[in-house]
């Protein structure tokens, strides 16, 4: 149904196709044109900055696909239309992630698998069974984990109301960080992005194993295999979040 | 002055409506911080590899990152001012209403998108700032003259962002939806205002071209005027230039478009 809604207005879709694909691909306009001007970022050559762009984007793209629509909950908070969801048989977190779905949210895959196809064909890797088996494991525990930052900031939005943009600092923000190689930032920003939100999981620590570059923080090459693990536990906090938030929740009024 | 003073209270009313929104604007604070710490650190690597580019030195980088955190909203450099409700008057002929008004309906809308853009960078802009600028090592001017400039060029880029986003705005008489030429603008903003990178990094005739197109008088001559690296006389003429050229073209545009309003209702 929104699919057909979209398609109503057909120069805006268009024009909003385009301009989505574009605006995901600026991040990656940026990092070639600063390559315009420099060898290396941070000790990394452009095809594996590509090739963690291209696992970032991928991940986040599925996760927005999937239940991107989570950025609306605090409206639907504070013009109480989430009753209208409460009453309806069935689950909320559904019906949420399904509201407004867009198809231009392909843009962001798109764009990610291409320049991963392009990091793929010019990086130097040494493949290996293992190397390869890891490939879509890294793509989909990438989506687990970013969906459960999705679902988290919705919990939120039940306490803080018009406060989602404190959200996009983590999904948006956290997507843009793990499309430059980690060296470039500080050892606190990674070890943040490690143990306490666990983002480095997405794709610098398995990435890493599969370009046999050292871990960040002088981890060891195990953790690279610890993203499904870390995707389930992140998963599991947000949908207790999700429920607590849920409990909490009462209708505009006064 | 009678029409002066009504201009002045649609500014007024146009700064407290966007200061109603505490929790949105401490949130907003909170991600411009993040997003200029993210930009902070990979500029230092690209700097570090290649100090001096584009003329800056690490220090200047840095405060420009934090400058354009600044600016975002206050410019509204990827859209999301009062063109949206503009846009939204006009798919549902609210705007009717507006043009019956004693007022002009550019000057009324200008008013209240520089209200909004003065609560953006006292509320929404300094705190990033200030935090980039004790943070990190920055280049900020000691006299009160290039300051002083620096203001001035920043209120002409207000003007200058409102002449663009009001013809977008406009377009929706035409198009009824919005949505495809607001992501335009949007694109269009990042990309030609030196958000996504300073423009000065810009290699080639791509550099040359943008460097020259309105965009470049929201982010980029504000912050080479602060950073002593633009005339500001020369960066002056150069957005008053673009200001008034895009707000004849809107007052030529509007002038079409309303005459294509057709109130419907009895």
């Amino acid at each position: 149904m929104w699919i057909r809604s979209t398609m109503a207005y057909r120069a805006s879709f268009a024009m909003t196709t385009f301009a989505n694909f574009a605006v995901t691909a600026l991040d990656f306009v940026a990092i070639l044109l600063m390559f315009s001007r420099i060898d290396v970022l941070g000790g990394w050559p452009l095809p594996e900055v590509a090739f963690l762009y291209g696992l970032s984007c991928m991940a986040f793209g599925l996760a927005d696909l999937a239940i991107g629509s989570m950025e609306r909950l605090g409206q639907r908070v504070r013009d109480g239309t989430l009753d209208t969801l409460l009453v309806r048989p069935a689950p909320v977190l559904a019906q949420v992630a399904a509201d407004r779905f867009a198809l231009r949210r392909l843009g962001r895959i798109t764009q990610g698998g291409l320049v991963l196809g392009y990091a793929l064909t010019t990086v130097d890797i040494a493949w290996t069974p293992l190397k390869v088996l890891l490939m879509p494991v890294i793509v989909v525990s990438g989506a687990g984990i970013f969906g459960a930052v999705f679902v988290a900031g919705a919990a939120f939005q039940f306490v803080a109301q018009d406060a989602s943009e404190v959200q996009n600092a983590f999904t948006y923000g956290g997507t843009t960080m793990l499309q430059y190689p980690p060296t470039v930032f500080g050892k606190e920003l990674v070890r943040g992005v490690t143990f306490l939100l666990p983002l480095a999981f997405v794709n610098w620590l398995p990435a890493a194993y599969v370009l046999d570059r050292p871990l960040p923080l002088d981890l060891p090459r195990w953790v690279a295999f610890a993203s499904p693990l870390v995707a389930v536990g992140c998963c599991a906090l947000a949908g207790l979040a999700w429920r607590a938030g849920l409990r909490t929740y009462r209708s505009t009024g006064s | 002055m009678g029409s002066g003073r009504l201009y002045a209270a649609v500014a007024a009313g146009g700064f407290r409506r966007y200061a109603t929104y505490r929790a949105a604007t401490a949130a907003g604070v909170f991600t411009n911080t993040v997003f200029g710490l993210i930009l902070v650190y990979t500029y230092l690597a690209l700097w570090d590899e290649k100090p001096h580019l584009g003329g800056y030195d690490q220090a200047q980088a840095v405060t420009y990152v934090w400058l354009g955190q600044a600016l975002l909203s206050t410019l509204a450099i990827g859209g999301s001012g009062v063109e949206v409700e503009l846009m939204e008057r006009i798919r549902t002929g609210d705007v009717a209403i507006d043009l019956y008004r004693p007022a002009d309906l550019q000057l009324w809308w200008l008013a209240a998108d520089l209200g909004r853009a003065l609560f953006q960078l006292l509320g929404r802009g300094v705190i990033p700032f200030l935090f980039g600028a004790l943070v990190f090592d920055v280049a900020l001017p000691g006299d009160a003259a290039r300051w002083a400039a620096f203001v001035v060029a920043v209120l002409l880029g207000m003007a200058v962002s409102f002449g663009i986003r009001y013809l977008v705005a406009l377009l929706t008489f035409w198009l009824m939806d919005g949505t495809g030429v607001t992501h335009m603008t949007m694109l269009a903003g990042f990309f030609c205002s030196g958000m996504v990178l300073p423009l000065n990094v810009f290699p080639g005739t791509l550099g040359d071209v943008v460097r020259d197109l309105p965009w470049s008088a929201l982010l980029q001559k504000p912050a080479d005027v602060l950073l002593g690296e633009a005339d500001p006389w020369s960066t002056f003429a150069f957005q008053g230039a673009w200001a008034v050229a895009l707000l004849a073209a809107g007052r030529l545009v509007q002038s079409v478009a309303t005459r294509r309003v057709v109130v419907q209702g009895g």
